[in-house]
């Protein structure tokens, strides 16, 4: 531990143009590289067949044994599972990190599909709160409605609900593309860094309230904008993004995307610092 | 945490007793220190239900201090001797528990508020509720625990209101359990999952308005709250809407009178609630999971949003 305050070793992310302040300490940056490919291992992953297929009903299963299930299922090769009788469990389908159909039909309860990274997963019912939290790569589809902090701390991927959510849809979200074909509720965006919201329907109170980054695009009426969240030009370029991305997302077909609001953030919290006293009072 | 359940049929009666307690042991993760009930069941509506406590739970896990039994003897026959006083008549009674009672009362005046300051002014006895339908059943333990203990699962009614519960704010005694009679409002109870944050300011108000509590619990303020607005002559609803702004902190509530049932949510939504809703039956709790215990075949739900109160008739 001794001595930190001396290293001013250049990091890769230096290099790469990353950033350019010199950091002290030690860095815990990992990078890969292609060329020793073959000598890395994603701890828990599994190559699967998609046309190999298998039911299995967790009814009468905790979620620890279903989610034990799956990953046994998915040892074996089995790249489409269908879960049968989901019935509102806790925690399925979390800490999956390869690519997988996931099919449940039926609804989850709170943390569904936590922390995943590349399966896609469609889900028949409606989910609880905290849905897909962390997500970092692949689609999840839900037909019903969800609950609040849908999509929190995602860092990439489709998120998408077909029905109405619940408050702070997004909140904290690095990355990646929440889609909502009905209403949200209060708090919606709050903290993103980074990442778009697309909400078709109404939505409520403190929109985008301190985020950092990242772009929110409202179909219906807002209830208020939240602190630094400001109304910004809906561009041709955001319109054709927004045809596609619904396409893609099969929602809204015939959604006029013209008439939608997008919403930015004004970038007066985020270095609320660096303010003078008088231009704080104006930030908040 | 803490966890709440309810539930409404509409057009029938059913057994509310079992339906409760099986939403709320599916809850039981949320919090166990103490269950509560509060079951509207099929009466003939003539005589007053009373649910009587004259002391306190003091197994294991209790925060309050043992008392003899013969204390609860005692005071049993003050609390029957000040019934007789005030011109009424217990034509049914049971004891379940040393420390718990149900009456069935004779007693012609509509106005309760005598009638309970009267029996409450006994050191150590509390009327858990007071109602022609209603009737608060509270206990240490979780749903199950407390279902056997005082033989609920064969209850039947029309709606039920329940907690969870996991004490934060208060001790783990049957005083601080939910539900909370609506004092002294016939038929009333709310059950609240989350934290007031002006509990102090609106208690002091209420009681200088003449309002009582009997607990620490910053939940007890929802129910007296409302009473107070009702006494001031606003409907359920009217009292419930203004909460969302009288009220300050983080809660989702459920309060129900003889023939209704509503919910609120606070304006930042900060605490969970499912709801599912049809022609005959609205079911609704912190968890679906309370909601599949009742329906286990695939339903529609939803969160309500922000800021939302909704009432729903038998």
């Amino acid at each position: 531990m001794a001595n930190l305050k001396n290293v001013t070793k250049k990091t890769k992310a230096q290099e790469m143009g990353m950033h350019s302040e010199v950091l002290t300490g030690r860095t815990q940056q990992k990078f890969f590289n292609p060329d020793e490919a073959e000598n890395f291992y994603y701890f828990g992953t599994y190559d699967v067949d998609f046309n190999k297929r298998t039911d299995l009903d967790v009814k009468d299963m905790t979620a620890a044994e279903a989610n034990k299930k799956i990953d046994g299922l998915m040892s074996e090769g089995y790249g489409t599972i269908v879960i049968k009788n989901p019935q509102g469990k806790h925690s399925l389908g979390v800490g999956i990190l390869n690519k997988l159909n996931l099919i449940f039909e039926g609804s989850l309860g709170y943390f569904g599909i936590g922390s995943c990274d590349g399966p896609v997963v469609r889900i028949n019912g409606r989910v609880g709160w905290s849905c897909a939290e962390n997500l970092m790569a692949g689609k999840v589809v839900i037909e019903k409605n969800a609950g609040s902090c849908f999509g929190a701390a995602i860092r990439g991927g489709d998120l998408i609900c077909k029905g109405s959510v619940g408050a702070r849809t997004g909140i904290d979200m690095k990355g990646g593309t929440i889609i909502i074909g009905g209403d949200a509720g209060a708090f919606t965006g709050f903290m993103m860094q980074r990442g778009r919201i697309i909400i078709l329907g109404d939505v409520g109170i403190n929109l985008g309230d301190s985020m950092y980054d990242g772009t929110i695009f409202i179909g219906g009426e807002i209830g208020s904008y939240g602190s630094d969240a400001v109304p910004s030009e809906l561009t041709k370029s955001d319109q054709d993004w927004l045809k596609r991305k619904l396409k893609v997302a099969e929602i809204g077909a015939n959604f006029d995307v013209s008439k939608m609001t997008k919403v930015v953030a004004g970038k007066k919290l985020w270095n609320y610092d660096n303010l003078e006293p008088t231009e704080k009072k104006g930030a908040i | 945490m803490c966890g709440i359940a309810g539930l409404i049929h509409r057009n029938k009666s059913s057994n509310v007793g079992s339906e409760l307690q099986g939403m709320l042991q599916a809850l039981k993760h949320r919090g166990e220190d103490s269950t509560g009930y509060a079951l509207y069941g099929d009466t003939d509506g003539k005589n007053f239900i009373a649910r009587i406590k004259i002391g306190e739970n003091v197994g294991e896990g209790s925060s309050s201090v043992a008392e003899d039994v013969s204390v609860y003897d005692e005071r049993k026959k003050v609390v029957d001797d000040c019934i007789k006083e005030l011109g009424a008549k217990i034509v049914k009674e049971e004891r379940t528990l040393p420390y718990s009672l149900r009456y069935e009362i004779e007693y012609d005046k509509k106005d309760l508020l005598e009638f309970s300051q009267k029996i409450e002014s006994i050191p150590g006895v509390e009327i858990l509720s007071m109602g022609k339908s209603l009737e608060v059943i509270k206990d240490l333990g979780n749903a199950k625990m407390v279902c056997e203990r005082y033989n609920l699962d064969k209850l039947v009614g029309t709606h039920a209101i329940g907690h969870a519960r996991m004490a934060t704010e208060s001790g783990v005694d049957i005083k601080s359990a939910h539900p909370f009679w609506g004092y002294p409002f016939s038929d009333v109870s709310v059950v609240h999952n989350g934290q007031l944050t002006n509990y102090w300011n609106n208690r002091r108000v209420l009681e200088n308005k003449g309002m009582r509590f009997m607990s620490e619990c910053d939940s007890e303020l929802i129910a007296v709250y409302l009473a107070e607005k009702m006494r001031s002559g606003a409907t359920l609803e009217e009292g419930m809407k203004e909460s969302l702004s009288g009220l300050d902190g983080v809660f989702t509530y459920f309060v129900a009178t003889k023939n209704s049932l509503g919910m609120a949510k606070d304006t930042m939504a900060a605490k969970p609630l499912v709801l599912y809703e049809s022609d005959d039956l609205v079911a609704m709790g912190s968890e679906e999971i309370a909601i599949r215990s009742v329906l286990p075949q695939e339903i529609d739900t939803y969160d309500p949003f922000d800021g939302e109160v909704k009432v729903w008739q038998i």
